[in-house]
């Protein structure tokens, strides 16, 4: 074995330009595979994110219809099915209870229907958060202040302190402070949200401890386990409940993305196999360059399976030297993508995902394939006959 | 004294399709610490016999017996276990590594068998360097030396396992005549101090009379067995 990688070394060091080829050849195809994959993961969580980064991943609503009030189907005493929601997988991280209503927003002149969402607001910023979100002002404390989206400002010119009505379908009427303005960079909810308390919510609508909905966020990662986790609530609570997650309504997303992943994981085989056959055939043509070598070594009694050891070594020494050569290239060229390929306020166009483990993963990979690509040229070096050398001198 | 190298009816035949014999019924023993020459005309056998000798080659038909072993009954592993403990090869064209310097070659007998060089086994390199007259060169690459200076290193390397037979195939064929004196006189030396067998192919008549015995073939088969 340590003379096989003996050998192995000076075997690379003597014919160097060779040995740099096929390291540059494997390292390409590392930073090829590293590039695309980054991208392509990258690309697939700013989707995701955009989707379900300021959503729930699965709510919890009436399925009683019977029990309605604002044509909204509602949850009473809501306090022991929370506590019970929270119980139900590990999973989940964070529950918020939400009391959504329609209403008509006048302000001046205009008027527009809304969508009245009273929170507890310091619960909802595990899901949506505000604090972050919000451009301007503040978040709604006191009854009678309303957080609007961004959108509204600038369509009504609104400030922050302006007095606006809100009209429930029942005819109550009250006047609201906007306090501040969010942007949950989803323009239908930036036009539409009216954000408040839970308190709020329910003195103009006349409810008292009532809500709508209990929203879930599942750890960021669990987020591909909704559909399962909606299925376990779905089972504890009966069917009194309605369980909607993200993944069963952005479907088509999701097969998008998946097509995408095969298509990428395709593109990485490809390379892979590619850089195998240069490997390959490079070390093949090794063997007969050091053919007389290895008779030499066979007369001098170095046994086959040594032999043998010295070109998978070569393979192994030129999978690390490729690999690493490969990681280097791969990030640089993330590093310049990121850097060059940028929109007009300076962020990525797309934010590639470094992921160590699959960087990692790739290099290891590349390290595996070189070796099995030096399996057939370690195979023909055991074979190989020491008298067919000594013999043609 | 004890045979340390048997040949018994040794057939040799290449090809399948058109079959040339190239070695007829050779009987043939050495004794262990001689000193042996063959000779003959080119295309006459002896590189066969001795490719044969040194279990690289096997005979058609017979027996090759070393230190009374049949060499037909050992394993691949076996005889590469064999070749390197206890023959030691010199070729005429002194095929060294030219990826490792004179002392990695003289070494690589020994790295073959336990792996890894000691300080002990280091210095019996040098030791044999010095011998062959190449202590000024042992760091040399093996491909920038003379050829009288590569075959010296082959015969180092040849010893360093004190292997019990040395088998030469015209090792100073193409040596001039001072460097292929220098060779002889070291060979013989070495056979005197270490008591290693020798068993020398030389076109020349004037070396081969040196030696204790000759032995000619002449078309395959044993012409002439001299012992001094
Ligand atoms: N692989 C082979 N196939 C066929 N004939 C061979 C082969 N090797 C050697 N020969 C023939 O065998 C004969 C003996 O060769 P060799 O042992 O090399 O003779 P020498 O060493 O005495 O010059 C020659 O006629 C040669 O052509
Ligand atoms: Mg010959």
């Amino acid at each position: 074995m340590r003379l096989g990688f003996k050998i192995a070394v000076r075997f690379l060091k003597s014919n160097l330009g060779q040995t740099f080829l096929i390291v540059l050849g494997i390292a390409i195809g590392v930073s090829v595979q590293i590039f695309i994959g980054s991208l392509i993961q990258g690309l697939q969580k700013s989707l995701i994110d955009k989707t379900i980064g300021n959503s729930a991943h699965i709510t919890v609503l009436s399925a009683e219809e019977e029990e309605e009030t604002e044509n909204q189907e509602i949850i009473e005493d809501y306090d022991l099915l929370y506590q019970e929601i929270l119980g139900i997988n590990a999973k989940i991280e964070d529950a918020v209870v939400v009391a959504d209503y329609p209403a008509v927003l006048e302000y001046e002149e205009d008027s527009q229907s809304v969508l009245v969402r009273g929170f507890d607001l310091a619960q909802a910023e595990a899901i949506y958060e505000f604090s972050d979100r919000l451009v301007e002002g503040r978040i709604p404390k006191e009854t009678d202040e309303v957080m609007l989206g961004i959108d509204l400002k600038d369509k009504y010119k609104l400030k922050v302190g302006d007095f606006v009505t809100l009209i429930t379908n029942k005819g109550n009427v009250d006047e609201f402070i906007v306090s501040g303005f969010f942007d949950l960079k989803v323009s239908s909810v930036n036009k539409t949200w009216a954000v408040t308390t839970l308190k709020s919510s329910e003195n103009l609508f006349g409810l008292d401890r009532t809500i709508t909905s209990i929203e879930i966020q599942l750890a960021e990662a669990n987020v591909f386990d909704a559909d399962l986790v909606a299925d376990q609530i779905r089972q504890t609570l009966g069917a009194e409940y309605e369980i909607e997650d993200w993944k069963s309504q952005n479907e088509q997303l999701l097969s998008g993305l998946s097509g995408q992943s095969i298509s990428s994981i395709m593109i990485q085989v490809f390379v892979l196999i590619s850089v195998v056959l240069g490997i390959a055939s490079v070390l093949a043509i090794t063997v007969m360059q050091k053919s007389r070598q290895l008779g030499i070594l066979k007369a001098m009694g170095i046994k086959n399976s040594a032999a043998s050891y010295i070109f998978l070594f070569e393979g192994f020494l030129l999978g690390i030297l490729g690999a690493i050569l490969g990681i280097a290239f791969g990030l640089g060229l993330a590093y310049s993508f990121t850097k060059f390929a940028i929109n007009p306020d300076g962020t990525p166009v797309i934010a590639l995902f470094i992921s160590p483990s699959f960087i990692a993963g790739s290099g290891v990979i590349a390290v595996v394939a070189s070796v099995l690509a030096a399996l057939v040229p370690a195979i023909r070096s055991s074979k190989l006959n020491p008298i067919d050398i000594i013999r043609n001198n | 004294m004890e045979k340390i190298m048997e040949l018994r009816n040794i057939d040799k035949i290449y090809g399948t399709q058109i079959q040339t014999q190239v070695l007829y019924d050779i009987n043939l023993s050495f004794e262990q610490g001689s000193f042996n020459s063959i000779i003959g005309q080119s295309g006459s056998g002896k590189s066969t016999l001795l490719n044969i000798m040194g279990t690289l080659d096997r005979p058609t038909n017979g027996q090759v017996l070393i230190k009374g072993i049949p060499a037909n009954e050992m394993t691949e592993n076996e005889l590469a276990d064999l070749r390197n403990t206890s023959i030691g090869f010199v070729f005429q064209f002194h095929y060294l590594l030219p990826e490792f310097t004179a002392i990695e070659n003289v070494l690589m007998p020994f790295q073959i068998q336990t792996g890894k060089i000691t300080k002990e086994i280091r210095n019996k390199a040098e030791e044999y360097m010095d011998l062959v007259g190449l202590s000024q060169v042992r760091n040399n690459p093996s491909s920038k030396m003379s050829g009288g200076q590569q075959q010296r290193t082959a015969i180092a390397r040849a010893l360093i396992n004190r292997p019990s037979i040395i088998l030469a195939d015209e090792p100073t064929g193409n040596l001039d005549s001072d460097s292929t004196e220098t060779i002889y006189e070291l060979m013989r030396d070495i056979n005197q101090k270490l008591g290693t067998t020798f068993i020398i192919i030389t076109h020349d008549r004037r070396i081969a009379e040196k030696a204790d015995r000759i032995v000619e073939i002449k078309d395959g088969r044993i012409n002439l067995d001299i012992r001094k």
